[in-house]
């Protein structure tokens, strides 16, 4: 099962003959993604030999789709283009658009995510990781090999705290890791993938992570209290980070006294979530929680 | 990007909004040149990108040119809320009958802009959303209609400003959207004893990430005032100064940002963040390094660097080569962690500079540099 993502996704990779999207193509290809194609019309009708795999490239996504019956695209293209290629991929009707590219104009943004929702496309990012369901797919950047499949669901901000988690449970396992992105606009929701892992039956306890800037983790915070039965570990990162100033991302800004790293762990508190200190304390609040589901479960 | 005043009144002029008579002055000389230009009394306004600058003694009327001088050079070089004031914008007085605000911010929320107006301007508008929310109308936009005039006609009905003002939200709406900006807001929008609608002050911030098609502002960038975030900026890194003692290096916005928060969770302050991305080249590590030496008020340094798509033994190879172009002169705490971490960390054992020491976790790095901070 997992979340949105299955050895059964069929994945397409728009930029795909560019140097990150032929890097990132051979990593999903060596983590078991089933990559049906890429998207350039300047080379459409040739293919891409990935080690013992030849992958077509197709015209636009559409074309694409009809051959091979994807349902995932990844987008590599540059900033200037991110708003065309997600557009395209929204009329052809795909289901799910992971989009990597940093650094796209929150105009664009806003305007291929209300594209995208009114033609029924999910999207995850932009400035993402992607997601990753181990053993089975990986769409987008993350590192496949440092963990393993298990029944642990994640979704963050960060890719790099992404990382560092799904390291340090390593042993435990993950049924699937969201990278949702650090922009101020962003296609899937933090609230999106808790619902998501709380009808997952693969899933047993969720890892949230945040990072300052506007409100999203107090909004998940209300969710959880209504609707996540499972448990919900999190952590919040830039409690040091001074008013005013963008921290890397572009979305991770304290403005005033609001996007607090204190007032989101307090929302996560208040709704029931314990909130590690550091990663590695997060990581130690998940496996305490899973040994105590486990031992309520045989009891 | 937050532009000045006098950059925000430039470009509603030039979309066409009525805005005072003003011009802008770096000396009092100057000053009292353009308040004669104006018809001599005139306001003399401090540009400097943060809010209070009236309560700072930031915004002054002066009744002649000669004072007008006089209130620009006391005015220029002077220190508002950490931002030195540089020049000052002289603008004619206008007698103002009523207040309003309008602006189109980003609603994070449902990604999407807002326009927000309330008939009871001139104040801070969060005031008066806190005590009088009836009186703040906020209205999302479709980001595929815009702002029309009948959309912009429901704005100002529903928040009760006049007719006129209607055109000012046509307009606005364009500047936001042509000028790929994240923020618009005027503060007050007046209308005058005769009946003129006129934009007195107003903010714009704009995206750094449309830089690429915004090539007005190219030259503009005057953010970084500190000479250290200007010298990274230079070199094209993500680094912010703050004011502790622990330098911190590492990769990815988010860990960079866990990994001050737990070296202040050590009882030390972090010095500065800097993200260096996912590569960590060697010349990336050198630059970043180099900048985070010359900042005095740096005792120690952490290297922070989880190996996901860049091995760890690359990093290391990029740090060996880093100590190889920059003399190290505080101590360098060095934690890899994920792929190759134990071929990284036998790299960097085999180098073996008297100042680098490695720790294997997060956590423990995190409390060595700050006990070496301590100790310095």
């Amino acid at each position: 099962m997992a979340i949105h993502l299955t050895k059964e996704s069929r994945v397409l990779v728009q930029g795909m003959t560019g140097g990150e999207g032929m890097k990132h193509t051979r990593r999903m290809l060596a983590a078991g993604t089933n990559v049906v194609g890429g998207v350039n019309p300047r080379k459409a009708g040739r293919t891409v030999d990935f080690d013992e795999r030849a992958v077509p490239v197709f015209g636009t996504v559409h074309e694409g789709m009809d051959a091979t019956g994807a349902d995932v695209t990844v987008v590599f293209v540059p900033p200037a283009f991110a708003k065309a290629a997600v557009t395209e991929a929204a009329d052809a009707g795909i289901g799910l658009a992971v989009v990597i590219t940093e650094g796209i104009p929150v105009h664009d943004a806003v305007a291929f995510t209300a594209y995208a929702k009114s033609k029924g496309t999910r999207i995850i990012g932009p400035n993402c990781p992607g997601l990753i369901t181990p053993g089975q797919s990986n769409a987008g950047i993350i590192p496949a090999d440092i963990t393993k499949p298990g029944r642990i669901g994640l979704v963050s901000k960060s890719g790099t705290l992404t990382y560092q988690l799904m390291y340090e449970l390593r042993d435990t396992g993950f049924s699937t890791c969201v990278g949702i992105g650090g922009d101020p606009v962003v296609g899937t929701t933090h609230i999106d993938c808790l619902a998501a892992f709380e009808q997952d039956p693969e899933t047993d306890v969720i890892v949230m992570i945040g990072e300052i800037g506007g409100d999203a983790e107090e909004r998940a915070a209300s969710y959880i209290r209504e609707h996540v039965t499972k448990p919900v570990i999190g952590y919040i990162a830039g409690f040091t980070a001074p008013e005013g100033r963008t921290m890397g991302h572009a979305g991770a800004i304290v403005s005033g006294s609001s996007g607090t790293a204190q007032a989101k762990k307090e929302a996560l508190e208040a709704a029931g979530v314990p909130v590690g200190g550091t990663p590695t304390e997060t990581a130690r609040l998940v496996l305490t929680r899973l040994e105590a589901e486990r031992a309520g479960n045989q009891a | 990007m937050d532009l000045y005043e006098h950059q925000a009144r430039e470009l509603f002029e030039e979309y066409g909004i009525p805005v005072p008579r003003a011009e802008v002055a770096h000396s009092p000389e100057e000053a009292r040149e353009i308040a004669r230009r104006l018809g001599g009394r005139s306001v003399v306004k401090a540009q400097v990108k943060t809010g209070g600058r009236g309560k700072a003694g930031g915004v002054k009327l002066a009744a002649d040119p000669a004072a007008a001088q006089l209130t620009a050079r006391h005015m220029l070089g002077m220190d508002i809320k950490g931002h030195t004031v540089g020049k000052v914008m002289l603008a004619q007085p206008v007698e103002v009958e009523r207040e309003f605000y309008v602006s189109y911010v980003l609603d994070r929320a449902v990604g999407r802009f807002l326009a927000i107006a309330s008939a009871e301007g001139g104040m801070e508008i969060e005031e008066v959303a806190a005590t009088r929310p009836e009186a703040v109308v906020r209205i999302p936009v479709d980001p595929a209609e815009g702002v029309t005039t009948a959309k912009a006609a429901r704005i100002a009905d529903a928040a009760g400003l006049p007719p006129q003002t209607v055109d000012v939200l046509v307009r606005l709406w364009e500047i936001l959207t042509r000028e790929d900006a994240l923020l618009v807001e005027v503060n007050p929008l007046v209308r005058t004893t005769q009946g003129r609608i006129l934009a007195l002050d107003g903010k714009v911030t704009l995206d750094d990430n449309a830089r690429f098609r915004q090539a007005r502002w190219g030259d503009e960038d005057d953010t970084h005032e500190d000479p250290l975030e200007a010298a990274a900026a230079a070199k094209g890194l993500t680094y912010v100064r703050l004011d502790g003692e622990v330098g911190i290096i590492g990769n990815g916005a988010g860990l960079v940002m866990s990994t001050l928060d737990v070296v202040a969770g050590c009882g030390a302050r972090p010095a500065n963040f800097l993200d260096i991305g996912g590569g960590a080249s060697a010349q990336i590590m050198a630059d970043g390094l180099s900048v985070i030496l010359s900042d005095p008020a740096v005792k120690s340094v952490l290297v922070n660097v989880f190996g996901g798509i860049t091995a760890c033994d690359a990093v290391a190879d990029g740090i060996v080569r880093a100590l190889d172009s920059v003399r190290l002169t505080k101590p360098l705490v060095v934690r890899l962690d994920g792929n190759n971490a134990a071929r990284g960390r036998a790299i960097l054992d085999e180098r073996a500079h008297p100042l680098v020491q490695q720790a294997t976790t997060m956590d423990g790095a995190a409390r060595r540099a700050a006990d070496l901070a301590h100790a310095a």
